[in-house]
């Protein structure tokens, strides 16, 4: 087989894998410093039983995220050593920054914010609890800005050796046309999915028992989240798309399906089965002048069509065109769930209404199929590109035989469904216990975690029995 | 000689990352190695806990290291790793299971004897890889047109795998002598034990592998044993000996730290030894560290950054060790 498409699916599986876990963990993290702090500031022992809880999963996801991610770091030379020799000058001190403000960071303070509460006192403690925080988004800025620059080069120049050089400042390279509209959405994208798993969890425990104070709480902060969060990630997905219409036509030209140029504005392509090959898209259910409505805000905007570009220069469209419609409809089902959770609160229902529980653990894990979608649109919409327009993928790969490869992608498949089902397991078995109540705040239901002690502010046990 | 460039700078920088990786997360490892020998229950439990709170960030001297060969010596990074693809993919993988089970273990304890197999052959196969690695370093890899020309199994031969055990037998020690400092009753005597055998053992390899290097390639004889450069780099088998009495003396003594120390001081002479051998490369003998450079504004823009940054993460990394120091308790929230 192809070295190219080996090294390609193997980047992606591990890529798709990993993210999931720091699109979860960077939402987490910020979720348990607002329960941290509204515990200090409060003292409600409800706030220290939910931090608690969303701890122990906190400790799972981010311990998944780490191991995959350092995989990541090393992926760039085994896989893409051509890239990474041409474009180290460039990517590499923004990931060597990521290393510096944000890894360490995190894993510094990681230990004392799951295992140190008894050892330093709450001030301390919230101040780890805010580093991991601080540190999950600086590190998602740094990455991001990565990406982006591969999405958008600027501020580059090329050196005799090939290499992509800074060809002035920095700022130009950070600070790239697409970061700041990839770096909002993305970590949009986070509280969001964050949002929707707690909401999931919630509800699912409300549906047992609308009493249980912890689940109440965390489905109401939830709701206003997902409420507030999701119209917001549509505006931000909006001028995103405006965005990448301006520097990457071809991408979103694949995403809307648009093969033919239209001159006097294009349809909106609600469905159809895309053909690369035949350069047209079948079967389509169109809304007219939809399109440029959406893209240019005007609906009689001429856009061009991917015909426009050679047929070696177009990304594969099938894949991008369903990507985008499945972020594009998870997102609608979520400002559905938050305009359904803001008539349910109107009403007086927000704990009581059975077919809310339910939409909302349904909706639990939409977040994370949203978020690779939206990574395999724009990811997929870059090629054949790895910086876009400058260093084309099957230019980029390492000089490997392809049986190493072949090999090391079975066991990276055999690993992660090994090694990650059983996290995944031991995630929902988590969060299938209801939060536990707290002595100060008396239970409405009997004690139903028999057999654990309940200490002041720390009723569970710790991951780990550290005194 | 070569005047203190920047890009020196980036070389020490990126050296002294990797040594913080291979003494930290060594005794992470070495933890793992010895994890069989220890009692079920107790023993295994607080020898887990003695590294639960760090582990995470010795680790990201790893990625440091990676990371920092990516940015600073670009083109280093896209030699040593396809040369040493396999290696790298074994390491990862190893460490994911490694990983993984500081939380595993606790989350399902009816398969926790599986989790903590995990926990074994995963700090195994990273610090055999990790070792084979270095091994796979020194005999040289096939450089054509500023990239790997060699193939996916070069890596492999006698030396490499004695370089592989050696590191391995290194990393026990230094997991052992970890355990006597931080664990107390049956768990030290047993670290005590296993010290005795792996200090001797390590000296052992530390010997092999010192012999061994300078048969690979005249250049790295010339380095040593030409006056008059071997007036200087005869002090470092010297220094193995002070530091290897001492360490033999402070075990039968039941000193709690210095055991550890001492293992420290061997890791670090045999660090200064391969930069003997190795500076100014970066992939022996086939590309020095100003070859491999990435331009001085890249190096300036990270340096400027790291000069701030490194000390604040020792800093704080320094207080997270304070925050868990003394002997690991073992509490019982569970009764």
């Amino acid at each position: 087989m192809d070295t190219v498409i080996l090294a390609r699916a193997q980047f992606a599986f591990t890529v798709s894998f990993h993210f999931i876990f720091p699109s979860f963990s960077i939402g987490l993290a910020s979720y348990l410093f607002v329960l941290e702090a509204l515990w200090l500031k409060t003292g409600r022992g409800v706030y220290a039983n939910l931090y608690r809880y969303w701890l122990k999963i906190f400790a799972v996801v981010f311990g998944m995220g780490v191991v995959s991610g350092l995989v990541m770091s090393y992926e760039f030379g085994t896989n893409w050593s051509v890239f990474s020799a041409k474009a180290g000058p460039v990517v590499g001190p923004l990931m060597a920054y990521e290393v510096l403000t944000a890894f360490f960071l995190e894993a510094g303070f990681l230990g004392v914010m799951l295992f140190g509460i008894r050892k330093v006192g709450r001030e301390l403690h919230f101040l780890a609890t805010a580093m991991v925080a601080l540190g999950t988004l600086i590190s998602a800025t740094w990455i991001l800005s990565v990406n982006s620059w591969m999405q958008t080069p600027a501020g580059f120049a090329i050196n005799a050796r090939g290499q992509f050089v800074p060809a002035g400042s920095w700022l130009p390279i950070i600070f790239n046309p697409s970061f700041p509209f990839r770096l909002v959405h993305t970590v949009i994208a986070s509280y969001l999915t964050t949002s929707l798993a707690v909401g999931g969890v919630a509800a699912f425990h409300l549906l047992r028992d609308r009493t249980n104070l912890g689940a109440r709480t965390m489905f109401s902060m939830a709701m206003w989240m997902a409420a507030l969060v999701a119209p917001l990630q549509i505006l931000a997905g909006d001028a995103h798309g405006l965005n990448t219409l301006e520097h990457q036509p071809a991408k979103v030209l694949a995403m809307e399906g648009d093969f033919e140029p239209s001159p006097r504005g294009a349809p909106l392509i609600l469905f159809g089965l895309p053909d690369d090959a035949a350069a047209r898209v079948r079967y389509a259910v169109e809304i007219p002048h939809a399109g440029s409505l959406i893209l240019k805000h005007d609906p009689n905007a001429p856009l061009p069509g991917l015909k426009a570009f050679a047929k070696d220069r177009r990304p594969p469209v099938a894949i991008v065109f369903w990507s985008f419609r499945i972020m594009v409809g998870l997102g609608a089902a979520m400002l559905g769930l938050g305009v359904f959770s803001l008539v349910a609160r109107a009403r007086g229902r927000l704990h009581e209404w059975p077919w809310l529980h339910r939409a909302a653990v349904a909706m639990g894990p939409a977040g994370f199929v949203a978020v690779i979608a939206g990574w395999v649109t724009t990811e997929v919409g870059r090629q054949p590109y790895t910086v876009y327009g400058q260093l084309l993928t099957a230019q980029s790969h390492s000089p490997l035989a392809a049986p190493a490869l072949a090999a090391s992608l079975l066991a990276f498949v055999v690993v992660y469904f090994v090694v990650f089902g059983a996290g995944v397991l031991y995630l929902l078995r988590l969060m299938s216990r209801p939060p536990a109540p707290h002595e100060a705040e008396p239970p409405h239901v009997p004690d139903r975690a028999a057999g654990i002690t309940p200490a002041p502010g720390v009723d569970p046990p710790l991951p780990s029995p550290v005194a | 000689m070569p005047h203190l460039d920047i890009t020196i700078i980036w070389a020490l920088i990126i050296a002294f990352a990797v040594f913080a990786y291979v003494v930290m997360d060594g005794f992470d490892l070495g933890i793992g190695l010895l994890f069989p020998s220890l009692a079920v229950g107790e023993s295994r439990d607080q020898a887990m806990n003695s590294i639960a709170p760090v582990w995470d960030g010795n680790e990201t001297w790893l990625v440091m290291g990676g990371g920092g060969l990516f940015a600073a010596f670009p083109l280093a990074y896209a030699i040593i790793l396809p040369a040493t693809y396999p290696l790298m993919i074994a390491m990862l993988l190893g460490l994911v299971f490694r990983g993984v089970a500081f939380e595993f273990r606790w989350r399902d304890p009816d398969h926790r004897p599986l989790w903590d197999a995990a926990f074994t052959l995963g700090s195994l196969t990273a610090a055999l890889a990790q070792g084979i690695t270095l091994g796979a370093l020194l005999q040289g890899v096939k450089v054509a047109d500023d990239a790997y020309a060699g193939g996916w199994l070069d890596w492999l031969s006698p030396f490499s795998l004695l370089t592989g055990v050696a590191l391995t037998i290194g990393y026990g020690l230094l997991g052992a002598t970890w355990l006597i400092w931080k664990t107390e009753g049956e768990t030290q005597a047993r670290a005590r034990r296993l010290a005795l055998w792996l200090g001797g053992a390590t000296l052992l390899a530390l010997a092999a592998v010192s012999a061994a290097t300078p048969l690979l390639h005249y250049d790295y004889w010339r380095r040593w044993f030409t006056p008059p450069s071997v007036f200087l780099t005869a002090q470092v088998p010297l220094l193995v000996l002070i530091c290897g009495g001492v360490f033999f003396w402070s075990l039968r003594r039941g000193a709690e730290r210095l055991p550890f120390l001492m293992t420290l001081a061997l890791f670090a002479l045999g660090f200064v030894g391969l930069g003997i051998s190795i500076f100014p490369y970066v992939v022996p003998r086939s590309v020095t560290i100003w070859e491999a450079a990435s331009p001085p504004s890249s190096q300036m823009f990270m340096l400027a950054g790291a000069v701030v940054i490194i000390p604040l993460i020792l800093a704080y990394t320094g207080w997270a060790y304070w925050v868990f120091r003394g002997k690991v308790a073992l509490d019982h929230p569970h009764e």
